[in-house]
């Protein structure tokens, strides 16, 4: 990276900074960037590379920085055992369905707050993000609570007679995954549903109206098209983070409910065998960017305002 | 107003109506299950079962008498504070990096510095822990510090981005025009302008370190983080209400941050 580009500037209007002052800009930027490459490389960039690296090596025996001949023994056998890859279309479709739900669920608050709560919006959406500051683990840990044969929904069933017996089918199964998961998100996937709404411009649904459009055609041909970046950022908000996630079907997932993350966890703490889990990693890195990307084409707002 | 305009109103009203409703009902299911942990922590009794036996303060009492929680508590916040400041100044480098610099890798930069967002936990976790063992680092403090310096990032460095891509370049030219240096014009110029965004964005990293647990559990050491702690005490159902009550405090302490925050950005 050349210092001279590395300084260039879009043209000055005026006049050109001074010689001097390209030379105080030239160790500023470099007294910015140096620490931060440094940073990234160390410890994102390398580590990632080691992981891809790791999952062509046959076992963890010897030194990790020894040479090894690589193998694509890992991979084959992925290919070989389709319950790993279709656990991660189970883990890819439990992440859908929250996403879908939590999104859902949190787009009429979403409106509430962004268009009718006037005033008073800005301290209705801080109490409804006052459950995120309780800690993760005890916000999944109360679902336990709820679910379980001595929960509150089995106490509330067989209190009214609905059941005999406590429904053991509540915890420890997708189900809960999926309901507890959704319950973390709902305030988060609000936010950006939020941001698109308020960036509505109250002119176009007057234009509307006075088109004679009814209220329920100015949501459906105007508020909801133009709120759509919002809803399709909320729900990859949710989406990507869930495919990855181990810790909360750890804790209300069992056995039925384990997802592709639960698995990797396993391999590089219970089973210690690291390229295993390494490849699987790389797997399921590879799918996630992939989403990433196919999410910031589908954000590009241009594709929502033009018919 | 014409007559279609009242016409009109009617069902506006109506719709504002049911989603007040829903709103509050959202809301009172999402306390729900707080509201009941919540009560653990004022139970006399371990299990919950209504009616309550008695009502009680001796958890409150009992966190002050557990010293490896009180432990844990002290280690995250450490964690949360070093890693916060870590990731703010990083963050910030990048965000005045990229709105004010043109240079080759400037998207690289951006994109790397948010992809921690983007790469899963478990594996960002794993990569880690392969990085550590392979220069045989041991597991630490300072190692999940590492892995919380990189999950900030990405907030930081999205808050300053917000609040820089509105800020001219010309007030730094008036300055050096002036005979400030550049960064004495960043110095004396640019940073009092970021600075409440630079709080902001230091406290949603501090909250992001302070409750992280995917991260930390495979990178903790023997000296575990507060999340890592009450993890590994959840199995027990006795010590329970303590946590809860260990929960309440933080979370009490968490808000009062928070609204001290806002004092600080609002004097300002």
């Amino acid at each position: 990276m050349a210092a001279s580009e590395a300084v260039a500037r879009k043209p000055p209007r005026g006049r050109r900074p001074s010689d001097g002052v390209v030379g105080a800009r030239r160790g500023t930027f470099w007294a910015l960037l140096l620490p931060v490459v440094a940073f990234l490389a160390v410890f994102l960039v390398l580590p990632l590379v080691m992981m891809a690296a790791l999952s062509t090596r046959a076992d963890l025996r010897g030194p990790l920085l020894e040479p090894w001949a690589p193998t694509l023994k890992h991979y084959v056998s992925l290919a070989e055992t389709p319950s790993y890859l279709r656990l991660l279309l189970t883990s890819a479709g439990i992440a859908v369905l929250v996403a879908a739900l939590t999104t859902l669920l949190a787009y009429p608050l979403a409106y509430f707050l962004a268009l009718r709560a006037g005033s008073r919006a800005a301290l209705l959406l801080i109490l409804l993000l006052v459950p995120f500051w309780t800690s993760y683990l005890l916000r999944v840990m109360a679902w336990k609570l709820m679910l379980g044969e001595e929960g509150v929904i089995n106490s509330i069933l067989m209190g009214t007679g609905l059941v005999d017996q406590p429904l053991s089918a509540l915890l420890y199964n997708r189900f809960s995954v999926t309901v507890t998961l959704v319950y973390v998100w709902i305030p988060f996937a609000a936010l950006p549903i939020m941001a698109a709404l308020q960036r509505v411009d109250p002119a176009v649904l007057d234009a509307a109206s006075d088109l004679y459009a009814s209220p329920r055609q100015q949501f459906r041909h105007v508020t909801l098209p133009l709120s759509m970046p919002g809803v399709i950022g909320a729900f990859f908000l949710v989406f990507i983070p869930t495919v990855g996630e181990y810790v909360t079907p750890l804790m209300v997932g069992g056995t039925s409910g384990t997802m592709y993350g639960n698995v990797i966890q396993d391999f590089f703490t219970k089973a210690a065998n690291w390229p295993f889990g390494s490849m699987l990693s790389v797997v399921m890195l590879v799918a996630t960017i992939a989403v990433a990307i196919l999410a910031l084409r589908a954000v590009d707002i241009r594709r929502f305002v033009e018919p | 107003m014409t007559a279609t305009g009242v016409v009109r109103h009617r069902p506006l009203r109506r719709t504002s109506r049911w989603l007040w409703a829903y709103y509050w009902l959202l809301l009172a299911l999402l306390f729900l299950p707080i509201g009941l942990l919540a009560l653990f922590a004022v139970n006399a009794n371990t299990t919950l079962s209504f009616p309550l036996r008695g009502l009680t303060l001796d958890w409150f009492g009992r966190v002050l008498s557990t010293p490896a929680l009180l432990r844990s508590a002290g280690n995250s916040l450490a964690v949360a504070a070093g890693s916060s400041i870590v990731a703010t100044l990083l963050g910030t480098g990048v965000a005045i990096l990229f709105v004010r610099f043109r240079f080759p890798g400037r998207w690289l930069l951006l994109g790397l510095s948010v992809l921690p967002l983007i790469v899963p936990f478990v594996v960002l976790a794993g990569a880690l822990l392969v990085l550590f063992r392979a220069f045989d680092v041991d597991r630490s403090l300072l190692t999940v510090g590492i892995a919380h310096v990189m999950i900030g990032l990405p907030f930081v460095v999205l808050i300053m981005l917000a609040r820089l891509v509105g800020f001219e370049p010309q007030v730094e030219e008036a300055a050096m025009d002036l005979g400030a240096t550049y960064p004495t014009a960043l110095r004396l110029v640019v940073l009092p302008a970021i600075a409440p965004a630079m709080v902001a964005a230091g406290l949603t990293a501090f909250t992001v370190s302070f409750d992280e647990f995917a991260l930390a559990l495979f990178l903790v050491g023997r000296e575990p983080t507060f999340p890592v702690y009450l993890f590994g005490q959840l199995r027990f159902t006795t010590t329970l209400p303590v946590m809860i009550a260990m929960a309440v405090v933080l979370m009490a302490a968490t808000l009062g941050l928070l609204l001290f925050a806002e004092r600080v950005r609002r004097i300002r």
